[in-house]
Order: structure tokens, then C-alpha cells, then sequence
């Protein structure tokens, strides 16, 4: 018991921080760069992910282990999965906006726009190569989503700032968000030392 | 005929290069570029999907239903990556383990699903061979030039050879001294955090070029810089409103988020 809580939070400083999702996996950058012009936008953003992330990574794993490994059929994973998670996403949504409408509310409109995230398929594939169990792979997904949400987050903050800031001409709009992460990214390296 | 296809073939390669100017497939991009030989293998591989499935697309435009071909060319493409995931690991093991998961993720590159639907799902078969032949060398072009540019900042190294530190030696021992002065690599370049920069510079420099294009008056309305929301999405390059639900209520996210993107509505 006490090695699992352990490994797990070995996992939750390693995939939200230390290799981060976005600053060290370069995964889910259209959505890091794209979506964070304001916190407010920033955090239902990184909420559609955790929630998308996470149920994601649940489903690819028991079909990875039921499915796939039953009928040693697991070199077919990037088919299954990519057309599993696109059609996820489609259904979470219609489910969300009959059942349970304030969550539909708060991140609906996000859905649709990480479908086919590189990040949602990333992970999935990441559990099978690290060969996580179902539980495992859950969790996996939920601390990485959640070190999406961190930078994003941060990101958003600074970029508020830099609003009013004095930026030559040349490194107005996506370089000077670009050269915000790369330090942000030098940030994250400092991580490391942790583990 | 001929010539059109020459065409279709340098308008992937110079004038629409899907990196330089359309920014688009930006996750491989910087994810991979940590070496030069890295970015080709990454760029050859996607030409090999691109133009593959450009190809079988265009021959089945007419048997795919309209309603499922978003699903269809999914299929096709991740057959095709799968195909190549396996060649790579099986002959070029040392390749396979440098890009490690970005191979399946080629999958999602919004490269080939835009060059699927905006061309080869519209074209027959020849012009779209040369369409994908074209975006996907200007893609290895673009990925190779990043990461030669990293490999020789971050480590002082072409293609693994020490460039500057051969140059180095034999520039010492022409001046004469018996110590040669030895290259300190940035090692930030070839870290994440210089992937960020060196894609940094490239969008500066883009950006300037587009407005010496605007002041000239030349239509700039080509060059994009900066993604969507999606990876196989691609707003702007006409393929985004396939995944993006157009009905969404109005006053929602996908306003907000546009707006986010434009930025000075405050």
C-alpha cells in the first residue's frame, strides 16, 4: 500500500512537472499557445483537458488490455486508439450537455476543440509504452493533464502582463509568447533535481 | 501537364511550405529538431505518409462518403503511419528509438489531414502525388534546416560530425598555438527550452517579412504564424471547421477563444 501511494507520488511530480506535458513533451502546444490570452479562458481550457485527458486515458487502457492484448492485435493501437479517443470526445460532449449541463457550461465549448489533441493520443500511448495498469494509466493521465492546466495557467498570467508591455514590432503577437514559454521551459528544467 | 505538376510540386516545397509560412505541425517541429538528422528521418517519414495517403485518397474521393471522410482519412493515415512505425522500427532501430512517439503522432499532424482535405480529396491522383511530394520535402527541408541550426548551437556538431571544433583546430594551428581553442556548446538549444526560442526567432522573422510584404503591398494573407486549438486541426488553413462544431452556441468558447487569439478586444 504505502509503495503505491509512494509511485504515486513519484508519477504526480514527474508527469505534471518534470517532464511536463506542454514544456518538455512539446504535446497540446496548439492549445497552450492558442488559448491563453486570459486566465479565465486559460483554466476552462485546462479543465476540458484534465477531463478529457483523464477519461481518455482510462478508455484507451481498457481497450489496450482487453481488446487488444486478448487478440494480439496491439501493433493496430494508433488506429484504435485515434478513432476511440476522436469518437470520446464527441460522446462526452452530447452526454455532458443532457446530463449534466453546468459541467457542459463550464467546459463544453473546450471539447470540441482538442478532439483530436496530440496530447489526448500522447498520453494514451505513453501508458502503453511505460506499460502502466488501468489504475496506473488513470492516474497518469489525470497528473499530466494537470501540469497542462499549470502552464497554461502561468502562461495566461504572464501574457496579461505582457499586454502592456513595449514589444518591438517584430516579436509582437506569437514570438514574444513563444520566447515567455522557452523561459518557462528553462524554469521546468529546474524540476528535475527533484526526482 | 507536366508543368502543373511542377507547380503543385514547388507550391508545397517554397511558396506554401507548410513550416515556414503556414506554421503548421508545429508539435514535431519542436519536438524532434534536437539534431539534424533527427528532423530528416522525422521530415522523410511524413513524406513517405503524406504522399501515400494523399495518393490513396485521391483514388477513393469518389467512394468515400462525404459525411464520413474526416473518419476515412483518419483510417488511411494511421494505417499508413502504423506501416511506417513498424518499417522504422524494424530497419532503423537507431532512428525509431530517437523519435520514440512522435512517429504515431503523425497521425495527428494537421499537415496531412489538411493536405487531405483541402487537395487530394479535390484532385486526381498524379497532381496530389506531387502535392504531398512537395508540403512533405518542404516539410523535411524546414525541419532539417531547425535542427541543423540547434545541433550546431547546442553541441557544435552537422549531422554529428564537431564542425566548429574542426574549424577551430585547424584556425589555431594556423595562428599557431599548440592548444586548440575548443566550442562550448549552448546545450540549451538542443533542451527543450531552445526549441521554444529558435521557433521564437523563426515567427519574428516571419512576421517582419510579412510586413515589408504588407507595406509593398503585396498579399501577405498566406503567412500564418501561431496554431489552433487542435492538432489536426488547422484554423485559417481551411480545414478547422471540420472538428470544430460551427453550431456551437453562440457567445461561446469558440468566440472566446478567437477573441483570445486576436487579443485587443478590452
Amino acid at each position: 500500500m504505502l509503495d503505491v501511494v509512494k509511485n504515486l507520488l513519484v508519477l504526480l511530480v514527474s508527469s505534471s512537472l518534470v517532464s511536463n506535458v506542454v514544456l518538455s513533451q512539446f504535446l497540446g502546444l496548439c492549445p497552450f499557445l492558442g488559448v491563453s490570452k486570459k486566465v479565465n479562458t486559460a483554466v476552462g481550457m485546462g479543465g476540458a483537458v484534465i477531463f478529457v485527458i483523464t477519461i481518455a486515458s482510462g478508455v484507451t487502457a481498457v481497450i489496450y488490455r482487453f481488446v487488444l492484448v486478448t487478440f494480439d492485435i496491439t501493433y493496430l493501437q494508433t488506429i484504435v486508439f485515434i478513432l476511440v479517443i476522436a469518437a470520446l470526445v464527441q460522446f462526452v460532449e452530447m452526454f455532458l450537455k443532457k446530463y449534466v449541463p453546468a459541467l457542459y457550461q463550464a467546459l463544453g465549448v473546450y471539447l470540441p476543440l482538442i478532439t483530436t489533441n496530440c496530447a489526448v493520443l500522447g498520453i494514451a500511448l505513453t501508458n502503453v509504452q511505460k506499460s502502466y495498469g488501468i489504475g496506473f494509466s488513470i492516474a497518469s493521465g489525470l497528473f499530466t493533464a494537470v501540469g497542462f492546466l499549470i502552464a497554461i495557467v502561468i502562461l495566461a498570467g504572464i501574457r496579461e502582463k505582457i499586454e502592456y508591455n513595449d514589444i518591438p514590432e517584430s516579436f509582437q503577437g506569437m514570438p514574444i509568447v513563444l520566447i515567455t514559454a522557452g523561459l518557462m521551459a528553462i524554469a521546468f528544467c529546474g524540476f528535475s533535481g527533484l526526482l | 501537364m507536366k508543368n502543373k505538376n511542377m507547380n503543385v510540386f514547388f507550391n508545397g516545397l517554397v511558396k506554401e511550405n507548410p513550416t515556414f509560412v503556414l506554421m503548421l505541425g508545429m508539435c514535431p517541429t519542436l519536438a524532434v529538431t534536437t539534431s539534424a538528422i533527427n528532423g530528416l528521418g522525422m521530415g522523410l517519414t511524413t513524406t513517405a505518409v503524406l504522399v501515400l495517403s494523399n495518393v490513396l485518397i485521391s483514388i477513393l474521393r469518389h467512394v468515400i462518403p462525404n459525411r464520413v471522410r474526416i473518419p476515412a482519412f483518419i483510417v488511411i493515415v494511421a494505417s499508413f503511419v502504423t506501416m511506417a512505425e513498424l518499417l522504422l522500427e524494424g530497419f532503423i532501430p537507431s532512428l525509431y528509438s530517437a523519435l520514440g512517439i512522435y512517429i504515431p503522432l503523425i497521425v495527428v499532424n494537421c499537415i496531412i489531414l489538411g493536405r487531405a482535405e483541402s487537395f487530394a480529396s479535390k484532385n486526381s491522383m498524379i497532381p496530389s502525388f506531387f502535392d504531398g511530394l512537395g508540403m512533405g520535402l518542404g516539410f523535411t527541408v524546414a525541419l532539417t534546416a531547425i535542427g541543423m541550426v540547434r545541433e550546431l548551437l547546442g553541441a557544435g556538431e552537422l549531422f554529428g560530425v564537431p564542425v566548429i571544433n574542426n574549424v577551430l583546430a585547424v584556425l589555431s594551428s594556423a595562428i599557431g598555438r599548440s592548444e586548440p581553442i575548443e566550442y562550448v556548446p549552448i546545450s540549451i538549444f538542443v533542451l527543450a527550452p531552445g526549441a521554444f526560442f529558435v521557433l521564437a526567432a523563426l515567427t519574428a522573422l516571419q512576421n517582419r517579412v510579412k510586413r515589408k510584404m504588407q507595406e509593398k503591398g503585396q498579399n501577405a494573407d498566406k503567412i500564418q504564424s501561431g496554431c489552433s486549438f487542435d492538432c489536426a486541426s488547422c484554423e485559417d488553413s481551411g480545414c478547422a471547421h471540420r472538428f470544430v462544431d460551427v453550431n456551437a452556441p453562440s457567445g461561446s468558447v469558440a468566440d472566446a477563444a478567437k477573441s483570445a487569439q486576436n487579443g485587443k478586444e478590452e
